[in-house]
């Protein structure tokens, strides 16, 4: 099947302007301004487009929830992509601008917004240096600016850079960073589509969301349902990381297993036996072989304790030691945990404590208790999704793994006992 | 003084904004390239520019990675070695990278041309071993090519010429207002 979002694998070129549009491109735009508002947003909410970023909050309603009121409105495109394991959105950007662009467009047009931010995390700026170029051809041809296309709509679309901090693709903490405050997020409500940037009714959406807006405009709602599964409708950019031989995005339809998943990205690397995977990068619990069996889905790993998130899929093998995973992925948390709630500052930092003791071979058998304690207190007290996410690695590995990390600590435990025979004949 | 090298790029940047106070992130980026870390006169400068008070820039520094509170070697190689790029050999080839250079992680050669530092995920997992430099990102490295990429800075530092950097591209969004 052609790629619907990763159209430049098959068009070579396709981010310039001229071969975007010698393909079909800003035709989306052209049939949503033949349209009501109104009639946009009904199109794109009957697609049922779920929010690319992880949360799969459907686009058409955020849409609607912005008032019918004048004054300033804006329309915020999520390329803070920090997650890790998650490089979907940087590919669109470089490779398909436009349709990331034009996606935006519609977007402000069906909510009355006349100006777009595209906040890209700063160590994005060279693929931003790049759809800069971009956004400049449009306003070359009219496709920006004032009266565009002859519809008299009027829309400002410019880049702004972060400079490094995974928190700002929270979208709350995302606008506190665009308003040149401290990237911490806020606790909802008030929602944006009421008071977002600057006070005002905003909009925000992840980078692969706003790209699926064109094809749904020309194609219609039913096209994008007609793919998929029931409730996870159309297609999904998957990024495929680990052990797997041919890492990279693949472009799928909902619905496939995480076993075809990994034959996608052929197999596993070295032939070796597979593990665990994280499915949503670091934000999602890992699961084990059965889980494999799983649809790509909204419904399909909460089954099996986990959650799709923004569908980064890091793949382990039978070499990972699933502490060290562990260790990793919260050291990840507490380097980037915005420091604003207690329990997510606090938990973080003692579980990476906790888990350098049990990985450097110095934890006790109660330790492993402990962890999972501070983990558990975490749990549902803390201010944004970042906290909860943290603990998701530290329970799951817990409760797959836990003769590994016994193993930690029986090491060290009998580490102790020979310093301790050791001192006693000294 | 930034206000007088980038004058052009900083009324670029404010025009931009509906609120100034939101160009402060790409003033700091142009500040760190004018001083090469975030100085404290880098700090009093942009907090001037926008009316802010200057301990609010010290948050922000010290709030995001890409700012610099000491200053570093005139290139920053910024490894990744988060969890999916640790799984295709980041920290092996981050012990590589720090023999090489004869400095710890964090540390700076003492010709003053490299810092090494790890970083979490840049978003190029698939690429990995990758780092940037001076946020330009190399990808796919191993050995052979890490010693290529160290000759070809040595060479270019050698030649005089500037180490790529924000500037142009902040230049080129500063610009596009016009």
């Amino acid at each position: 099947m052609a790629h619907i979002l990763l159209r430049h694998r098959e068009i070579p070129d396709l981010e310039k302007l001229d071969v975007y549009l010698a393909n079909g491109g800003y035709d989306g735009l052209k049939k949503a301004l033949s349209m009501s508002p109104e009639e946009v947003i009904s199109v794109v909410r009957s697609a049922n487009l779920r929010g690319r970023g992880g949360a799969g909050f459907p686009a058409g309603i955020k849409w609607g929830f912005i008032p019918k009121t004048d004054g300033p409105k804006y329309i915020l495109i999520n390329t803070d992509e920090s997650e890790t394991g998650t490089f979907k959105d940087r590919e669109l950007v470089e490779r398909n601008p436009h349709q990331v662009i034009e996606g935006a467009i519609i977007a402000a047009y069906a909510v009355g917004a006349e100006l777009i931010f595209n906040y890209f995390r700063g160590e994005y700026m060279d693929a931003g240096y790049a759809f800069e170029q971009a956004l400049r051809d449009c306003y070359a041809q009219g496709l920006l600016g004032q009266d565009i296309l002859g519809s008299g709509f009027c829309c400002d679309f410019y880049c702004h850079y972060g400079a490094g901090a995974y928190i700002c693709g929270e979208e709350t903490a995302l606008i506190n960073s665009l308003a040149g405050e401290l990237g911490q997020p806020w606790s909802k409500p008030p929602f944006p589509a009421v008071e977002g940037l600057y006070g005002k009714p905003t909009v925000v959406n992840n980078t692969e969301t706003m790209a699926n807006v064109p094809p749904i405009l020309v194609n219609g709602g039913e096209w994008y349902t007609s793919m998929g599964v029931e409730g996870s409708p159309g297609v999904k950019i998957v990024c495929m990381s680990g052990h797997v031989e041919k890492p990279g995005n693949y472009e799928v339809e909902w619905g496939v297993t995480y076993r075809e998943l990994i034959e996608m990205a052929g197999g596993m690397r070295g032939g070796r036996a597979f593990k665990a995977l994280l499915p949503s990068g670091g934000s999602g619990p890992v699961v084990t072989a059965e889980a494999l069996a799983a649809p790509l889905s909204y419904p399909g790993l909460p089954p099996y304790g986990s959650v799709m998130g923004s569908a980064s899929v890091i793949v382990m093998d039978e070499t990972t030691d699933m502490v060290w995973a562990a260790y990793k992925m919260i050291h990840f948390f507490r380097h980037e945990s915005c420091g604003k709630c207690t329990p997510c500052r606090e938990g973080t930092y003692w579980m990476e404590q906790v888990l350098d003791r049990i990985y450097h071979g110095r934890g006790t058998a109660a330790d492993i208790a402990v962890l999972e304690d501070v983990a558990t207190q975490m749990k549902g007290k803390c201010l944004c999704a970042l906290g909860e996410f943290a603990v998701s690695p530290v329970l799951s590995t817990i409760a797959h793994f836990l003769d590994e990390y016994k193993a930690k600590v029986s090491l060290s435990a009998k580490a102790e006992l020979i310093e301790e025979a050791v001192l006693a004949t000294a | 003084m930034i206000r007088d090298t980038y004058a052009e790029e900083i009324a670029g940047l404010l025009a931009r904004y509906p609120d100034k106070k939101s160009a402060v992130l790409p003033l700091m980026h142009l500040a760190q390239e004018e001083y090469g870390y975030m100085s404290y006169e880098a700090m009093r400068e942009v907090a001037e520019l926008l009316n802010l008070d200057p301990t609010h820039i010290l948050s922000l520094a010290g709030f995001y990675s890409l700012y610099y509170e000491e200053p570093t070697g005139t290139y920053v190689l910024e490894i990744c070695n988060d969890l999916a790029c640790a799984l295709r050999g980041a920290d092996e080839f981050v012990e590589m990278a720090t023999g090489k250079l004869n400095i710890p992680v964090e540390g700076t050669t003492s010709d003053g041309l490299f810092t090494i530092k790890t970083v979490m995920c840049l978003g190029a997992c698939d690429r990995a071993p990758m780092l940037q430099c001076n946020l330009k990102f190399e990808e796919n490295l191993d050995e052979a090519k890490f010693d290529e990429l160290l000759a070809r800075l040595r060479a270019e530092s050698a030649g005089n010429v500037r180490p790529s950097s924000v500037v142009e591209r902040i230049n080129a969004f500063a610009r596009q207002t016009e």
